[in-house]
């Protein structure tokens, strides 16, 4: 990990029909790092990815990649180049199978080879177990499956940055696991992550660091040992709390 | 049973067979320009623009509420009476499927395009894909799986309403037909029933095979 900050956020606003939703929003990111992102729903977390990845227009504020503001349309298509993003809904293209999905980035965008990213991309299949999927369409494909091709899809565009917008949430519970491997897997691998979940134990084993965001403003900005067990604001002890059921069953009586 | 025969004397099986010439000629014009037209148009449908969107909602509205017979009179006869403009039957009834089907395919083109989730576009763009890179790999891909049935039943729904250009004086292969029935009409009295019944046929060997395709596609690609 080296000092000079990947990505810089200062003083981010953004505002959906007058109602702020990204009130004042600074931090910054090295490489390699893995920030996780928590908070309440509606605190503007994935607002926050989107503005990072252009899909969202800043109100004010900026957004810095490799100390270069990010401004204006041109540029978008150059960052989102650099920087990776996967959804909620994985969005894979359903008329495309699998290696289609994975090759048309680096191959259109990138105008890299096609065999050189095929090859490449078989890898990638096998690394997160899917090797024998790569002719599969999307829809014969089960929804943790889905999200581990999104996830090769991103990571073939070797990006700097790779955000990753609550990727777990629509997931039946038992390929929350498989998915949350390969980010595991990512993170190690020194891939530089911002990611927005809401799985508290994947956050507290993956993240150098917690942003806790509240009202569209950061709350913490903490590692996540201090943040999960010794929290500094009495909101995000709260928060904390909402994830806790051991108040419900009473320990039995005799 | 014997009157079948009228289908066989003299030139009237070439004339009926002219007759659906005509008919797929017409047809066949209209939908090659509707759906070159209703591709630009349903394009345009897409945008924000507040004058464009009321134009074609009223371009719509009076495609769907007016019935095509009365677009053919109002064209053929109308321009005649009110500009002294001469006109065949046959050019006032393209201009009019045309006017009908590029509206109506701008709308299917509108509705396929639209119909393709935000998220198509938006993970297109994070995988840094430019605009134009976006339409052609993704979106207008997707939009022509939406698009073709529904187009191939607009052709169909075409074709078969070109059998009204007869009374304008196109002589299309139902115009054939009555005038084969009227010159038998005392030779051969029962003739109707099977002329009617070859025009049917002409009509369903036209259309049969353009469903037959649309059915295959809508199962290949559902």
């Amino acid at each position: 990990m080296n000092d000079k900050p990947i990505l810089e956020v200062r003083h981010l606003r953004k505002h959906f029909d007058g109602t702020g939703v990204l009130e004042d929003v600074s931090f910054a990111m090295r490489e390699g790092e893995v920030i996780v992102v928590v908070g309440p729903s509606g605190c503007g977390k994935s607002t926050l990815l989107r503005c990072i990845n252009g899909l969202e227009r800043p109100d004010g504020g900026e957004i810095l990649l490799d100390g270069a503001r990010i401004d204006g349309a041109a540029d978008l298509v150059k960052v989102r180049r650099q920087v990776g993003m996967v959804f909620q809904s994985y969005d894979l293209f359903p008329h495309m199978d699998v290696m289609g999905n994975l090759t048309l980035g680096p191959v259109q965008a990138l105008k890299q080879p096609r065999a050189q990213v095929e090859a490449e991309a078989e890898k990638a299949l096998a690394r997160v177990g899917l090797a024998d999927r790569a002719h599969a369409l999307p829809r014969q494909l089960s929804g943790g499956q889905k999200q581990r091709v999104a996830l090769v899809r991103a990571m073939l565009m070797h990006p700097r940055l790779l955000l990753l917008d609550e990727i777990t949430a629509a997931l039946d519970p038992e390929m929350v696991r498989e998915v949350l491997n390969v980010v595991l897997d990512l993170a190690r691998d020194g891939m530089t992550m911002l990611i927005v979940t809401h799985e508290m134990r994947f956050a507290e084993a993956v993240a150098d660091r917690v942003i806790f965001l509240e009202g569209g403003s950061v709350l913490e900005d903490a590692p996540p040992a201090r943040f999960f067990h010794a929290p500094e604001t009495d909101r995000a002890r709260q928060f904390l709390a909402s994830f806790e059921f051991d108040a419900v069953r009473q320990p039995p009586k005799d | 049973m014997q009157d079948l025969a009228i289908l066989f004397r003299g030139n009237n099986l070439r004339r009926l067979l002219g007759g659906l010439g005509v008919t797929l000629k017409l047809s066949l014009v209209s939908v090659a320009l509707s759906i070159a037209l209703g591709l630009v148009v349903g394009a345009l449908m897409t945008l924000k623009n507040p004058v464009l969107k009321a134009f074609f909602r009223l371009w719509l509205e009076t495609v769907r509420i007016v019935p095509q017979l009365v677009l053919l009179f109002l064209v053929y006869f109308g321009l005649a009476k009110a500009f002294n403009l001469q006109i065949s039957g046959e050019t006032a009834a393209v201009a009019v499927f045309t006017f009908w089907g590029a509206g109506e395919m701008g709308d299917l083109v509108r509705g396929a395009i639209t119909s393709i989730p935000v998220h198509q576009r938006e993970s297109s763009a994070a995988l840094g894909l430019t605009r134009a890179q976006c339409w052609r790999f993704v979106l207008l891909p997707q939009a022509a799986r939406r698009l073709v049935p529904q187009a191939i039943n607009l052709t169909t729904r075409m074709i078969k309403t070109t059998s009204l250009v007869m009374l304008i004086g196109v002589v299309e292969v139902l115009k054939v037909g009555s005038q084969i029935i009227d010159a038998a009409r005392y030779d051969a009295p029962q003739g109707a029933i099977w002329v009617y019944a070859a025009v049917f046929f002409l009509y369903f060997i036209a259309c049969w095979p353009i469903s037959l395709a649309a059915g295959r596609l809508e199962k290949k690609w559902s």
